[in-house]
């Protein structure tokens, strides 16, 4: 199997790829250790009157 | 420098931001707002009474047309986000702008020649016959350099920030950035016939033509009309209600299920013509799929308000941006269910579609802005608030009630109007000749036109009591100022 037929292999189930690459971001937004940091990020806005 | 090492981003002052640039790009927003708004009442008018054309090449529906899409959409949104842009990425980075006030400028004042050369190119004829695609080949070029320059002083800020995190209406800013430029280069691919000559041809023909410039058709209105306005969102609901957003998390989910489902959706402009009918139920499939983001992100919009809605009682420039964000959610709503196929068999080609459009860019767009600039000319001309609170609760009602004027109108006469077209009498012959649909869609132009002289009046009380609070002194304004009539 040469590289060029392995890409075009892989590249054939990117829709599957697209998908999983959306659930890790969910996961990554969901995820509750990371309750923390996003209540934060959240205040950027409001914090940038000082 | 190792005494300034030690200092967290909270504790060191901040940069000197580039402002001089957003204050123009604020003015120039208002008057291509009124500019657009004003050439739209002059087509509902034409439309009307088709006189109105004085038989001049020049003043027809088809040159006047793609002046009124691209001054709304490109000269009054576009300005809009080229200034809040830089504002809401200097800001939430914590970093002066890259490039300073010499690309900032460029970027501005580059952008308005493109706008006045688009513009004086459809009066004068010269036009590539692509829907909010106008432009010939040279005013394409411009745009791109202009665009690449949007891009690094973008780009460059983020890089440079202070702040660790890249809060999330710098995504949306971004996304409507790098694909507007993606599409724009790709839809516009042309062949010049000289070098000297204003006329082209386009790289694409066919289907394939019909395909790309919907895909760029739609996602324009994906990124340009939606991302990129959801960005302002992001920044100045929470900064007009001084509370956090919503949900963080929800924000992030939006975000990137906008950016995974919209750039599929462009075919359903595209129903029942030569587009082979699986790439027809793809595009149908997504711009369904497409209602979890929206409404989560209007959701997300809507309550951040929570525990706050007594703000939209005195401060009715919150209450454009809230408003916004319903006509949001509503549009959305009612996009996906004109691109089911069954649906559109009715709605396509009718003035449905139009009022769609409408309650997207009067409802969502121009809200929007109007409720980001009340916020932003106090801000940027250091004023207590605007010279005239009751005034902004003129103009909401006012354009609040041109708004449905003119969608009810749209939905009535386009629900008729493909009603009328599909109707067969006994024989099986059509029952009505087109003239006459036409006929019957007179009253609700008439309506129409009504609804956008509101909206033109509102923009105009906008205008002048921005100009009172750029013009009037602090202490004066202080005293005008009774809140307590407001509402």
């Amino acid at each position: 199997m040469t590289l060029e037929s392995l890409h075009e292999f892989l590249a054939s189930f990117w829709t599957v790829w697209a998908v999983i690459i959306f659930l890790v971001i969910v996961f990554w937004a969901l995820r509750p250790r990371n309750r923390k940091r996003f209540e934060k990020d959240a205040q950027i806005p409001l914090d940038d009157d000082r | 420098m190792p005494s300034q090492a030690v200092l967290t981003a909270d504790q060191r002052p901040a940069p000197r931001y580039v402002e001089d640039v957003i204050r123009a790009a604020v003015i120039l927003t208002m008057f291509w707002g009124i500019a657009a708004f004003l050439v739209g009442v002059v087509i509902a008018a034409q439309l009307v009474w088709p006189q109105l054309s004085f038989d001049s090449p020049y003043l027809t529906f088809g040159r006047l047309r793609p002046l009124h899409t691209s001054a709304a959409i490109f000269a009054f949104g576009g300005t809009a986000l080229i200034g809040t842009a830089f504002h809401v990425v200097q800001r939430t980075c914590r970093a002066r702008l890259f490039g300073g006030e010499p690309l900032a400028w460029f970027v501005l004042l580059g952008y308005q020649f493109f706008i006045v050369a688009a513009a004086l190119g459809y009066l004068f004829g010269i036009t590539q016959s692509k829907e909010y695609a106008e432009p010939e080949w040279f005013v394409d070029l411009w745009l791109t350099i202009v665009w690449v320059a949007y891009l690094i002083a973008y780009v460059g800020t983020v890089m440079k920030r202070e702040e660790p995190h890249i809060y999330v209406a710098n995504w949306f800013y971004l996304a409507f950035i790098i694909t507007i430029a993606m599409l724009h280069i790709v839809n516009n691919l042309a062949m010049p016939v000289s070098i000297t000559g204003t006329k082209s041809y386009g790289a694409w023909s066919g289907v394939q033509d019909a395909m790309i410039q919907w895909w760029y058709g739609h996602n324009a209105v994906g990124f340009f009309l939606t991302a990129a306005f959801l960005g302002m969102m992001y920044y100045y609901i929470p900064k007009a209600a001084n509370r956090p957003v919503y949900s963080y998390r929800l924000s992030i989910i939006h975000f990137w299920s906008l950016v995974f489902l919209y750039i599929w959706a462009g075919p359903h402009h595209l129903h029942y013509t030569s587009l082979p009918d699986w790439a027809q139920t793809l595009g149908m499939a997504f711009s369904v799929m497409l209602w979890m983001p929206s409404w989560g992100g209007m959701i997300n919009g809507l309550m951040t308000l929570s525990g706050a809605w007594d703000k939209l009682r005195t401060d009715p420039g919150l209450r454009f941006s809230v408003t916004a964000v319903g006509f949001y959610g509503m549009s959305t709503f009612e996009g996906p269910v004109m691109s089911i196929k069954a649906v559109n068999s009715l709605s396509h080609y009718t003035d449905w579609t139009i009022g769609h459009v409408h309650s997207g860019a009067l409802g969502w767009v121009a809200f929007i802005v109007f409720g980001t600039l009340y916020y932003l000319v106090p801000k940027m001309w250091n004023r207590p608030a605007m010279w005239s609170t009751r005034m902004i609760s003129w103009h909401y009602w006012i354009a609040t009630i041109g708004i449905v004027l003119y969608i009810t109108a749209m939905w009535v006469s386009g629900i008729m109007q493909g009603l009328m077209w599909r109707a067969y009498d006994e024989l099986g012959f059509l029952q009505y000749s087109f003239v006459e649909t036409v006929a019957a869609m007179h009253p609700f132009y008439l309506i129409r036109l009504l609804g956008g002289v509101c909206f033109l009046s509102g923009g105009l009380i906008m205008a002048y009591n921005m100009w009172r609070t750029i013009r009037t002194e602090t202490e004066t304004l202080a005293t005008h100022n009774q809140p307590a009539l407001a509402a």
